[in-house]
């Protein structure tokens, strides 16, 4: 055979020969019947398809969508301060969220001592106390809104009244966040059985219409000892039904951060999965969640409202916008209108202000996605 | 016994198209202390084999046969908690793309403490010196500051140290590097490949470097393993690789590399392209495009072999092996090449010729 020795000569290295044998190749290639050269010149195509199925290192690009993710937040705050809509919402959520909070004293009791929290009190009258003014009065200088049937002023209702509303819709929307996003991001991390048992489990509340299924869930809730009726129900009715949202799309995005180079990496260092969930894969997929969530505080204000006019949940009587608009309905027939209009324009100001502000958080977190487009896959 | 040992390694990807066998049977090991290449184009397999010593193939890929022993201990028999000890704590990844390496939203810093954290008993301050120290044994100046800085405000180099940094934070005995310098320009390769040879020349850490550029193989490796449609071709230590390259595949492939001042007017290359793993070619795999190639080589599928001797690979890392059938005498024209070896002083040539009638 061969009696070549290794070289120990250094220098450049000049292979003279193997191309001049594969040109050679080439010609009888080509001279030699097409038949025989078929297995060959089909390789192009097979070749790229392979090559596409077994290099995983080939990493996604898509990673550079986040240009300057560091300081993501930073970016979305000056993003977001220059949407004019945006910050409009979000005075007029402030605005009313304080109002709400000064309206009365908040006081906590215990057995000796009495601590005042909050000694400011915009509301006129107490909004339970009957008889401050002639019942079913319209509005005047000593009730800008009028009173209701009872005499109870509508002003001071109002006022009070978003006290429930917001935290409604805010904590049924945190609780819905802490059950859906942790579900959804192991369904997507995990994958398999877990995905599938998790996600089946979605598929079946999403069956159900929002507000059906809330209604349902209602009366289910109320023999619940620690929630009893009125505020506690409605908020665990509303987190049950809405969770299954945020699940599902945390799942989506989810799916395609794990493939991220970051993750495997993650992974090749031996971090436990309980911490590359926490803090490379959450992280990383949760923008689109938080526009969701914040958009869905109105979706679940409405909600609350609805339910409130449909009688369930909070008590009848009680100053919530939704239980208001109730009452409300049988003196729209006596053409008292001020009942209805003054706490159905706070639901609507506040929705409205909560959807640009949700809006605008889309626009700067994620300025090249179209907000418009989860909203209606959410309906 | 050797530290990483790769026996009869079967890598599958199941596609749509079908099944993918990205490594077919490969078997290599590394010693501590020693740097190990393996080279192929694109697609043969390199990087499937590399992941799945950490048992890393995602989805789509499975591990079908083989064993990969560490220290003895059969990687693929561990149990999931065992196996996370083992990674980034033993054996360490360097990854290609040091750009999607790190999470955006994080510092590098706490990216690199973090594994100190995963493995080591330590309080964070002492995590947070640690890094401060990697980070400056990898080259990057003024390490405390670079530590809060987020990954895109690094350098494509910088990246690429810190992601080396990060791979080294537990001392591994292993470092695998998946194509470590591609995407970089050539100066900042040159710093890579410094840190890396400096690395294999003062610490105990083995390095498995996988790659396409042959240069980077002679400037680090001592051993070189040539892969080419999910199998080894050759193994040689790397002076013999270069300077008697055996098997027509790595013939090929150091003739197609450009060279300043040559002479030539068009690159050689080696006609055809890799070929498709689904349906590989029967015989010699790289028997469509190889220029020596005769009707045998269709049929017989040949095993790596001694070249001088023709006896089959006796398992000693350091002999030289080639799967062609040359070597066991099959061929009849043989293969017609000749290494040149230039001085770099003047273009005198001092030649040897590969035996064999020319065609």
């Amino acid at each position: 055979m061969t009696d070549r020795q290794p070289t120990t000569d250094r220098g450049r290295i000049r292979i003279v020969g193997f191309d001049d044998a594969a040109e050679q190749k080439r010609d009888s290639d080509a001279s030699s019947d097409t038949a025989d050269a078929a297995g060959t010149t089909a390789d192009p195509s097979i070749a790229s398809r392979g090559a596409t199925g077994i290099d995983p290192t080939t990493a996604s690009t898509s990673a550079s969508a986040f240009a300057q993710p560091g300081r993501r937040l930073e970016n979305a705050w000056r993003r977001f301060r220059r949407n004019r809509s945006a910050m409009t919402g979000l005075a007029v959520i402030i605005v009313m969220a304080v109002l709400a909070v000064l309206a009365r004293p908040i006081t906590v009791s215990t057995a000796e001592v009495t601590i005042t929290l909050q000694p400011f009190s915009l509301a006129p009258d107490d909004p339970t106390a009957m008889f401050v003014g002639p019942p079913n009065a319209p509005p005047s200088l000593a009730h800008p809104f009028g009173t209701d049937w009872a005499g109870r002023d509508q002003f001071s209702r109002v006022l009070v009244g978003g006290r429930y509303t917001l935290s409604i819709g805010l904590v049924a929307v945190a609780l819905a966040l802490c059950v859906g996003v942790p579900l959804g991001a192991i369904a997507g991390y995990f994958g398999g059985w877990i995905d599938e048992a998790i996600m089946r489990v979605v598929d079946v509340l999403y069956a159900f219409p929002f507000l059906v299924l809330a209604i349902a869930i209602v009366p289910i809730l109320e023999p619940v000892p620690i929630l009893g009726s009125g505020y506690w129900t409605v908020v665990v009715a509303l987190a049950v039904t809405g969770w299954v949202g945020y699940a599902r799309l945390i799942r989506g995005e989810v799916l395609s951060v794990r493939e991220r180079e970051y993750v495997t990496a993650a992974r090749a260092l031996g971090v436990p999965d309980r911490t590359i969930i926490q803090r490379h894969v959450v992280p990383n997929a949760i923008a689109p969640v938080v526009v969701q969530a914040t958009l869905n505080v109105g979706t679940v204000v409405l909600t609350a409202a609805a339910l409130g006019f449909l009688g369930l949940g909070l008590e009848p009587g009680s100053a919530e916008w939704g239980a208001m608009l109730a009452q409300g309905r049988s003196s729209l027939l006596r053409g008292d209108w001020h009942m209805t209009v003054f706490p159905g324009l706070a639901i609507f100001l506040f929705v409205l202000a909560i959807n640009l502000v949700g809006d605008g958080i889309n626009d700067a977190l994620e300025p090249d996605r179209d907000g418009r487009d989860d909203r209606r896959r959410m309906r | 016994m050797a530290l990483l040992e790769v026996d009869d390694l079967v890598v599958q990807y199941y596609t749509d198209d079908g099944v993918v066998r990205a490594v077919d049977g490969i078997s290599y090991e590394i010693r501590a202390g020693e740097t190990v290449g393996l080279v192929g184009e694109s697609g043969a397999g390199k990087s499937a084999a590399s992941r799945a010593v950490l048992r890393l193939l995602d989805g789509a890929g499975e591990i079908v046969g083989g064993e990969i022993r560490f220290r003895g201990r059969d990687i693929l028999e561990l149990s999931v908690d065992d196996l996370r000890a083992i990674r980034g704590d033993e054996i360490a990844m360097v990854f290609q793309d040091a750009g999607a390496v790190f999470n955006p939203v994080y510092t590098v810093g706490e990216q690199i403490a973090e594994t100190i954290r995963t493995h080591k008993d330590v309080t964070d301050s002492e995590a947070r010196d640690r890094t401060i120290a990697l980070i400056d044994r990898v080259g990057i100046p003024n390490p405390a500051a670079r530590y809060a800085d987020y990954p895109h405000e690094l350098s494509g180099g910088m990246q690429q140290r810190a992601v080396i940094a990060m791979a080294l934070a537990c001392d591994p005995a292993v470092l695998i590097c998946d194509e470590p310098t591609t995407g970089l320009d050539v100066t900042v390769q040159a710093g890579i490949l410094e840190l890396l040879a400096e690395l294999a020349a003062t610490s105990e850490t083995a390095i498995q470097l996988v790659t396409h550029d042959l240069g980077v193989v002679a400037e680090l490796c001592d051993r070189v393993l040539v892969q080419y449609a999910g199998e080894i071709v050759e193994r040689a230590p790397v002076d013999d690789l270069y300077y008697d390259p055996k098997h027509p595949y790595t013939v090929g492939l150091l003739a197609a590399t450009p060279q300043l001042g040559d002479d030539r007017e068009r690159l050689p290359t080696i006609p055809g392209t890799a070929p498709d793993l689904i349906d590989p070619p029967t015989g010699c795999r790289f028997h469509p495009r190889c220029p020596y190639a005769e009707d045998c080589c269709a049929s017989r599928r040949p095993s790596l072999v001694d070249p001088v001797s023709g006896r089959p690979d006796n398992g000693d890392p350091e002999t030289h092996v080639a799967a062609c059938l040359e070597y066991t005498g099959d061929l009849e024209a043989g293969l017609d090449y000749e290494v040149q070896v230039r001085d770099a002083a003047d273009s005198d040539c001092r030649e040897r010729k590969q035996q064999g009638e020319p065609r």
